[in-house]
């Protein structure tokens, strides 16, 4: 049950695009089109599941008994970005179709916020689930993290939907590209708004 | 590059926030008022001109092939002391801007300049390159966070201007998109008037 609603808040009302702002620019960036933003949706949901098990061991078996905890930044970038380094190197030689699914993909994903944010929030305790205080365990953390790396994937599939309409319209000239995008994008943060409050 | 140039590079040719359209994620989330957005601007201009002229002075050294991850360190030390330093001197504002302060890391402002321009040129240009673009992002996240005050609570720089409670929806999450793409919209008509 309580996975559920971890789940259900990660995804819906909490939704880290949307309502905590993680992640956004590939969300503008690679959202033209259904296709790549599925691609990109499932690379991210990839790397944040592995990151998220990878940084968490990281900070409760290294950096907490060591007493360095401010190296965290550097530490938790340094491993997300061989992580990814890794993760293109094994696809690539085990499963070449999923490579040329997500493989464009990976490299983007290093500089992509939601990875690091995930990583810092799961491991932090004034960022816990629903205000409770006190850390999560793995399988509570790793639940969470993929559950918001799919709500990112809810967002970018409905928004890339929406731009590919937009396309077809005429749209006048300042508002072209990038600010239509974002008035979009907050008319359907409006929308998730409507969420609120069922968890 | 003279020194004029660097500062109408930064605010108005090369503006992180409403030309290259970098850097979006503390953009929207910390600007729900003009005082934390100044802030966010500030906290990484430091980082930016720490970075920008630390990576100008060891550019040539770095091989080529390891360098993004050589400069990604640089960044990620810059942010830790950053980090320390706000969490001493102004804790209010730390525990306001929370995950985005360490999330400065992956801001592609930073990188981004690293890689254009601080790895290519001398420390001088490399250092007002910051300064520039730092003034650039910092005024734009100010100017954000004081419409979407203004609008939301009624208020500018935590001063109150009126009586009644505003337009709620400005300071949370759709507002911060809403505010952006039409302070854009603004930002390229006048763009297209002057030219």
């Amino acid at each position: 049950m309580e996975y559920i609603l971890i789940i259900i808040s990660a995804v819906f009302v909490n939704n880290i695009l949307l309502m905590q702002f993680l992640g956004v620019c590939p969300f503008l960036g690679v959202s033209n089109k259904v296709s790549t933003a599925m691609g990109m949706s499932g690379a991210v949901v990839f790397v944040i599941a592995l990151s998220t098990l990878v940084t968490y061991l990281l900070q409760y078996y290294v950096l907490i008994p060591l007493k360095i905890e401010f190296l965290q930044t550097v530490a938790f970038i340094l491993v997300i970005a061989a992580l990814v380094q890794m993760v293109e190197i094994i696809l690539k030689k085990i499963s070449p179709s999923l490579y040329q699914a997500l493989g464009i993909f990976l490299p983007l994903i290093t500089t992509n916020c939601a990875v690091l944010g995930l990583a810092i929030i799961v491991v932090s305790k004034e960022f816990a689930f629903s205000g409770t205080p006190g850390m999560f365990n793995l399988a509570e953390a790793i639940v969470y993290a993929t559950a918001s790396a799919v709500g990112f994937g809810v967002a970018m599939i409905l928004f890339s939907g929406l731009r590919e309409q937009l396309d077809l319209n005429n749209v006048p000239k300042s508002f072209r590209g990038t600010p239509i995008a974002l008035i979009t994008a907050g008319i359907l943060a409006l929308a998730f708004m409507g969420f609120a409050g069922i968890v | 590059m003279s020194s004029n140039n660097f500062l109408i590079k930064g605010i108005l040719r090369e503006n992180p926030t409403f030309v290259l359209v970098l850097g979006m994620c503390p953009t929207l989330a910390t600007t729900t008022s003009a005082i934390n957005g100044m802030g966010m601007g500030l906290a990484t201009t430091f980082v930016l001109i720490f970075s920008n002229v630390i990576i100008s002075l060891i550019a040539s050294q770095v091989p080529g092939k390891v360098r993004i991850p050589v400069y990604i360190v640089v960044i990620a030390s810059a942010v830790t002391v950053l980090q320390l330093l706000m969490q001493a001197f102004t804790p209010g504002l730390y525990n306001t801007l929370g995950i985005f302060i360490p999330l400065i890391v992956v801001n592609c402002i930073i990188l981004g300049r690293a890689e254009a321009f601080a790895s290519k040129n001398g420390v001088g240009a490399s250092a007002l390159d910051g300064i520039g673009i730092g003034i650039g992002f910092t005024l734009s996240l100010t100017a954000i966070g004081l419409v979407r005050e203004l609008l939301g609570s009624l208020s500018a720089f935590g001063v109150k201007l009126g009586s009644g409670d505003g337009v709620l929806v400005f300071v949370l999450a759709p507002g911060a998109f809403l505010v952006l793409g039409y302070l854009m919209v603004l930002f390229n008509s006048l763009k297209s008037r002057i030219k």
